[in-house]
């Protein structure tokens, strides 16, 4: 961790997850995250994305899982045995995957919900409130909306807005193109793009969608069954050959097929 | 017509009674999901404090009320503390069989404390027939009842003040809808379940008082419990509504069965009509008359 230097907010050293006791499913991940950037973290369904998010905001433990091995630095400090909460008083701050609004709550009760760990007072949490509508307008339309009446989108921007009244450092962002139209997305990638630069905030984004995160993302790292496979710049990994066979540019379709020829390559690698 | 009017309104000084029990379970049941058993206890525990310290210690009610909560807010800390952070994650059936647990320790230690004789709770409350009723349509309805059916809706408007407006009761809110985002926003879990245990521990003392000073405070107390079981079945186990609503058709409809019904079928109905309410629900309706809707929308 020495080298870990004043310009990282987030290294994960070589972490270990198991699930139930049982259930291997890190087997020695690291990662770091500069302080505004953006970084991607890649792979197919079940390749560990999600459970390596859930390990550094600590909502793993609610889940029956344990970082068995390696630690996580936040900001130069070790994070593993903080509670989650403890985690976003510390400015660091999941979305899940999948959205998780709070149904029968309105949009703007759920953005609230958000500010839950804040002391600063009524007036800064109402300014925080008229800063996540200025960045989602639609949310501001639909504010007095149950939220589980209102569309994917507006649920993603939901669950990013509520992130923000939070006011951290870093959001952890898993899937956010998961289910939603193309044009949607890119929108959603762009706000992301500008709280980035505009509010600097970083971002550890988990997708499987690896063409729109490599263009949003400056760094990436791809995740294989547990095992980081492969990282780089985002621009290096655009155009790494392995990365456009395997995971840029293949339609639905070739996904099956790919599959296969994953898992032959992978053996291939493993016995050489 | 005026046996049918009293009739009414005895059940439904009954129905709050078994209304604020129910919502009790309800506070529980939203925030964590457990279904708890020991509400009932609750009651009991709390009316038997509050009588015993009424009884020992002579201080003037309000402030045997003010220890009595502070008692219950610590059982509400205890039970976080040594029961429910030990059983997070564990299957619901689990955390209701430590509920069953928690219900004999409160009931035991209530007992070792305070003694197993029927205490009286005598804080003035009014009792007696209410006149104007009585005189002009020779209807009897105690004035405790009409006390009591009073402060419940004060406390029903309280909590839905407290769970609509406030930082907290959003937060609860939050929680009873989905506990993973809660906790990925910063809720703390814990702090939740204290808070809501808590406030249902007031519920129950309130509730265990006034069944305490129209009754006494006995063993018995803790078997409304049992009653408030159809309650959330008819109201649904998840809202503060359905409770209300629940109990008053609960305790209007056993009053009346047993007028109207009972002498057909040899009386006693008052004691199962409930339950034959209730079963009768979850065939046609098992989510309730207010069951919270599921919304389902991707
Ligand atoms: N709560 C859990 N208990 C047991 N296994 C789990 C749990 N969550 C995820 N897994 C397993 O861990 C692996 C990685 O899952 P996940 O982190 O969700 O992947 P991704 O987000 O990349 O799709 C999968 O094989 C999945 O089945
Ligand atoms: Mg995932």
């Amino acid at each position: 961790m020495s080298e870990t230097s004043a310009s990282t907010i987030l290294s994960v050293n070589n972490i270990e997850v198991i699930y139930n006791h049982v259930i291997l499913v890190l087997k020695g991940v690291s990662l770091t995250v500069p302080e505004g950037g953006i970084v991607a973290l890649l792979g197919a369904n079940g390749a560990g994305k999600t459970t390596t998010l859930k390990a550094v905001s600590n909502l793993l433990h609610a889940e029956r899982g344990d970082v068995t091995k390696g630690n996580i630095v936040f900001r130069g400090e070790e994070v593993q045995s903080l509670s989650p909460n403890d985690l976003v008083r510390r400015g660091c701050i999941q979305v899940m995957e999948g959205r998780h609004c709070f149904g029968h709550l309105t949009i703007e009760e759920n953005l609230l919900t958000g500010a839950f760990t804040r002391r600063d007072g009524a007036a800064a949490i109402k300014a925080s409130l008229e800063k996540v509508y200025t960045y989602f307008p639609r949310l501001r339309e639909r504010r007095t909306s149950q939220a589980g009446y209102t569309s994917g989108g507006e649920q993603q921007m939901c669950a990013i807005g509520r992130a923000l009244m939070s006011r951290p450092n870093m959001i952890l962002l898993d899937e956010p193109s998961m289910g939603l139209a193309p044009q949607l997305v890119e929108e959603i990638f762009e706000i992301v793009k500008e709280l980035n630069e505009k509010e600097g905030v970083s971002f550890l984004l988990a997708e499987q969608n690896t063409n729109i995160a490599l263009r949003y993302a400056t760094y990436g790292y791809i995740l294989e069954s547990g095992r980081i496979v492969l990282d780089g710049a985002a621009k290096a990994l655009r155009e790494n050959e392995d990365v456009k066979e395997f995971y840029l540019g293949v339609g639905g379709e070739g996904r099956k097929s790919f599959r296969n020829v994953k898992h032959y390559k992978r053996r291939k690698r493993w016995l050489a | 017509m005026a046996i049918f009017i009293e009739t009414v309104l005895s059940g439904l000084m009954a129905g709050v009674m078994y209304a604020l029990v129910a919502l009790g379970f309800v506070l529980i049941f939203k925030a964590s999901g457990i279904f708890n058993f020991a509400q009932g206890v609750m009651c009991l525990f709390a009316a038997l404090t509050f009588a015993g310290i009424m009884e020992k210690t002579s201080v003037p009610w309000p402030i045997a009320f003010v220890l009595t909560v502070a008692v219950m807010v610590g059982v509400a800390w205890a039970v976080e503390r040594f029961v429910l952070r030990h059983l997070v994650n564990q299957e619901p059936i689990i955390l209701f069989m430590a509920t069953i647990g928690l219900a004999y320790v409160l009931e035991g230690v209530g007992d070792i404390i305070w003694g197993s004789d029927v205490k009286v709770i005598n804080i003035g409350l009014p009792s007696g027939a209410v006149d104007v009723l009585l005189d002009n349509f020779d209807i009897y309805l105690d004035k405790l009842e009409v006390f009591a059916a009073l402060i419940a809706a004060v406390l029903v408007g309280f909590l839905a003040v407290f769970f609509q407006k406030t930082r907290i009761g959003r937060a609860l809110r939050a929680v009873a809808d989905d506990h993973q985002a809660a906790l990925s926003v910063g809720i703390s879990l814990q702090t939740i379940w204290v808070i809501v245990w808590s406030v249902a521990g007031f519920v129950a003392l309130v509730a265990g008082i006034m069944w305490g000073a129209k009754s006494g405070v006995q063993f018995s107390l803790s078997l409304i419990a049992l009653k408030a079981l159809p309650v959330l079945i008819l109201g649904g186990f998840t809202s503060i509504p359905g409770a209300i609503v629940g109990g008053l058709i609960i305790g209007v409809g056993e009053k009346l069965a047993e007028i109207y019904v009972g002498p057909m079928v040899g009386g006693a109905i008052e004691n199962w009509f409930a339950y034959m309410l209730a079963l009768a629900f979850l065939l046609f309706r098992p989510q309730g008359l207010f069951g919270e809707k599921i919304i389902e929308r991707v």
